[in-house]
């Protein structure tokens, strides 16, 4: 199973925090695993194809791609705006 | 590199107030130390011309703790440290309330301000925080600055 979690604006615009894909469910890399949320609709659509949307890969942020495996959480998010 | 044993690190991500002065004193401990720098963020009550009147504060647990670890581990990698303290509240803030604290301690100040500076540029662009702020006409999730991203870039 690997673990997809939606941070601040991308979760209200979305409507979704979390979701998750077992076995067999998933894409084997992250490109093509945007590219299947990219799928659902129009607004998964522009968030997965925005140059603005940030990845992180088990809590690391990460520009490339990357082969998934199990156990894995990915998240998506807005710029972060601390501090 | 045998001063980075001896380093005193110190991160939270939490709720509550912190003391500044508190903070500070601890800091102090070390006889060794020549350079204290501190920085602290508040709550505005003004952000692009409008009023605030609160502001929550987003964040990716789990993500947050690692990033800001490894902001002060760049830090430390980079300067002669003997101590660093870094805090950052969660949650719901009002204008006034007191958001972050950097503070770092050093033999001479020219780490202790570098350091600083470099930390707070990196926790504004790479630590998993988000802002949402109350205004008369509803609430908003605060854009990010480019200006904040040209700050981070310096350090390169």
């Amino acid at each position: 199973m690997i673990k997809i979690l939606l941070f601040a604006s991308l979760r209200e615009q979305l409507g979704c925090s979390q979701l998750s894909f077992d076995e067999g469910e998933y894409p084997s890399s992250l490109f093509a695993l945007k590219e299947k949320l990219a799928d659902k609709d129009d607004q998964w659509r522009a968030v997965m194809t925005s140059n603005r949307t940030l990845v992180a890969l088990n809590q690391t942020m990460i520009r490339q791609d990357a082969t998934l495996h199990p156990g894995d959480e990915v998240a998506f998010f807005p710029p972060v705006t601390g501090g | 590199m045998e001063h980075r044993n001896r380093i005193s690190t110190l991160i939270s991500v939490q709720q509550e107030d912190f003391d500044p002065g508190a903070e500070y004193q601890q800091l102090e401990n070390s006889k060794s130390v020549g350079a204290i720098t501190t920085f602290t963020g508040t709550v505005r009550n003004l952000n692009l011309g409008e009023q605030v009147g609160g502001l929550f504060l987003e964040h990716y647990p789990g993500m947050t703790e690692k990033a800001l670890r490894a902001i002060v581990d760049e830090a430390q990698q980079r300067w002669a440290l003997q101590a660093v303290r870094l805090i950052h509240r969660i949650g719901q803030l009002h204008p006034g309330d007191r958001i972050v604290f950097v503070g770092v301690a050093s033999a001479h100040r020219k780490e202790a301000f570098a350091a600083c500076e470099f930390i707070m540029d990196y926790v504004k662009t790479r630590a998993p925080f988000w802002k949402k702020e109350t205004t008369p006409d509803g609430d908003r999730w605060v854009d990010a600055r480019d200006s904040d991203q040209e700050a981070a870039e310096r350090w390169r």
